[in-house]
């Protein structure tokens, strides 16, 4: 048995993470109202509308991106606009203060280019909502790479995404728990960038389980 | 105040096969903190109306999770209920003649409940304006008091709401079922989406012989398309406006139409949308216009199941729960893009959205002609339904809630 199935580190302590919607008092009829709303909602509005929708969306794996981009497309119609911030990727931000900035960014842009749409009332109001988060460790422990396996094979969507996605947030580190500990824990710095390059737009939570187990049984048999 | 009964008890596990075991044990995990924690929900009515369905599934997969949950019913006279539905009709935004009699009946009532209210519990649930009240028996801020308004705030009336709102403004926090339905408020205001039940007689699996006989019974031709629209017999859901789409569908696809509602024998306004919808059928033999007795829930649900696109062109729509039932049988949803419905057909994702007759036509016929992108589209607000609006994420719901207000002492 090598380093790759024994612990050498700490163990991995597996939790969940569920959500509460608490609806703000800040609602947008009009992209120009969309972008107050942008400069003014709170952190956790801004979360709720990108990190937490992917995860409570994450069986759409072509061209659903975050909230902001959804209303844009289907309230405001204003398919250009929508396609731009529906590409701003949520992997590439450690903070929500960057994110938020992307965000106001194309927004500014595009009302400055496009002053009369900017004005037209959209079909629907776009509500500011915010997450109200818990934490709770589900009792399930991993020591070495097959018990990792059987832990992460056991994981509600809630939880493979709090672990998976939400956590490069918390590490201010464009990685994810998981890959954090294989390479600190159990030294697989290869296998650790391999799971973080895996692709969550692209894949739904249960693919994106899927692609990580098999990169670890494909370890396993390495060893 | 009366302790309710439960009517049916359905084990948490059964929902492990539709959820998946991480689904449930996730929630034991989330539960594990509030075992043995009281909690009293309190609504005015044990049986019929859409709280009491809820609380008749929610109640017993609470108590499973070793939560100490007890159901409570207010009592009340003919003359309360006759107030509060007067009240009812006015928060959703009917006339109201103020009558000062009204808010003492409803205090006096609301009065008479105080002895009812269990003191130990930690956290108290009220639902709906009728018990809204009962906040002034809680002692010196204890517990977490929550409302859970389950109607239409979005156009109250004033002298109603006005009446209201300080009662409102004593509990910890509100739960509404959609953002538009919240009022400024000074309290926490949640949003708890209106939920199914995948094992209910309207939802849970039906096999292939027992949908046939119910299109037997009704004359409709499985080997067509069939086109569905399952709502009351109620201008706001516009059924003209469906027999008008599939007329233009029909230039081009040889379907059916189907239109199920319940019985408009007890509704005098139901009775005339029903004679215009007739008219405007002109006894064309492919349309079907069926009355259901008590909305008959295995036939809706046979109904649905044997839809070949399920539509709900409604005008206005608080969050549209014959959508939710369609998307989670896998159906192609045409809808209309008001209330709650863009929140579940999320367009080109999870369903497709309309705004006209021409365009739910337009709608119809582009699934028709595609239907790989049906089946997809079916499969995806399966899925939408499945992580969003079931009735066990209505219990996470609470349970997240519960530990949020006990963890922010």
């Amino acid at each position: 048995m090598t380093n790759a199935v024994q612990a050498v580190g700490t163990p991995f302590s597996f939790f969940t993470m569920a959500y509460l919607t608490r609806i703000g008092n800040q609602c947008a009829r009009t992209l120009t109202e969309f972008l107050k709303g942008l400069e003014e909602c709170s952190d956790a509005s801004i979360f709720h509308h990108t990190f937490q929708t992917l995860g409570s969306h994450h069986f759409l794996t072509e061209g659903f991106s975050n909230d902001f981009a959804q209303w844009v497309l289907a309230s405001a119609n204003r398919d250009e606009l929508a396609e731009r911030l529906a590409a701003l990727d949520i992997r590439d931000y450690l903070s929500i203060a960057e994110l938020r900035t992307d965000l106001r960014r194309v927004m500014t842009a595009y009302c400055a280019q496009y002053p009369n749409y900017a004005a037209q009332e959209a079909l629907e109001p776009f509500y500011f909502c915010e997450g109200v988060e818990v934490t709770e460790p589900l009792g399930l422990i991993a020591h070495n790479l097959l018990e990792f396996r059987d832990g992460i094979n056991q994981l509600s969507h809630a939880s493979f995404y709090f672990h998976f996605i939400s956590s490069r947030l918390r590490l201010h580190l464009r990685t994810n728990d998981f890959s954090v500990w294989l390479e600190n824990s159990l030294g697989l710095e290869t296998l650790a960038n391999k799971v973080n390059r895996i692709d969550v737009y692209t894949n739904t939570l249960d693919s994106a389980r899927a692609s990580l187990v098999r990169l670890i049984e494909l370890e396993d048999e390495k060893a | 105040m009366t302790a309710a009964q439960v009517l049916n008890r359905i084990p948490l596990e059964d929902y492990a096969p539709l959820l998946g075991k991480p689904e449930i044990d996730e929630m034991r995990a989330l539960a594990r903190p509030l075992r043995r924690k009281a909690v009293q929900m309190v609504n005015s009515t044990a049986v019929g109306g859409g709280v009491a369905e809820i609380l008749n599934r929610l109640i017993p997969l609470a108590e499973e999770l070793e939560i100490d949950i007890h159901w409570d019913v207010m009592k009340g006279g003919a003359d309360f209920f006759e107030v509060t539905k007067t009240f009812h009709n006015a928060l959703h935004g009917g006339t109201y003649a103020t009558r000062a009699e009204d808010f003492v009946i409803f205090r006096e009532y609301n009065r008479r409940n105080f002895e009812m209210v269990r003191h130990d519990a930690e956290f108290t649930i009220i639902h709906d304006p009728q018990p809204a009240g009962l906040i002034e028996a809680r002692r010196e801020k204890a517990g977490h008091w929550i409302w859970r308004c389950h109607i239409d705030l979005s156009r109250p009336n004033s002298a109603v709401w006005g009446f209201l709102a300080p009662y409102i403004s004593q509990y910890d926090g509100a739960i509404f079922s959609s953002p538009e339905f919240s009022r400024q408020l000074a309290v926490p205001q949640y949003l708890f989406h209106p939920s199914i039940d995948p094992l209910s007689e309207k939802n849970r699996e039906l096999d292939d012989e027992f949908i046939a006989s119910v299109l037997a019974r009704f004359s409709i031709d499985s080997r067509r398309p069939i086109l569905t629209q399952i709502s009351r017999f109620d201008r706001l859901k516009d059924p003209v406006g469906v027999i008008r789409a599939y007329r233009i569908v029909k230039r081009y696809f040889d379907c059916q139409l189907v239109l199920a509602g319940g019985s408009a024998s007890d509704d005098p306004e139901g009775a005339i949308v029903l004679d215009e919808v007739r008219r405007e059928a002109d006894a064309d033999p492919d349309v079907r216009i069926l009355e259901l007795p008590a909305w008959a829930p295995l036939e809706v649900n046979a109904l649905q199941r044997a839809s070949t696109i399920v539509i709900q062109k409604s005008l206005r729509e608080g969050f549209g729960l014959t959508v939710t039932e369609a998307l989670w049988k896998g159906k192609p949803v045409v809808a209309s893009a008001v209330g709650g419905i863009p929140t579940q057909v999320i367009h080109k994702h999870t369903g497709l959205l309309a705004h006209s007759v021409e365009g739910t036509a337009y709608q119809i016929r582009y699934l028709l002609s595609h239907p790989e992108i049906a089946r997809k589209l079916g499969e995806q607000g399966h899925e939408h339904v499945k992580e969003n609006f079931l009735i066990t994420q209505n219990l996470k719901n609470y349970l997240v809630l519960m530990l949020s207000l006990s963890r922010a002492n």
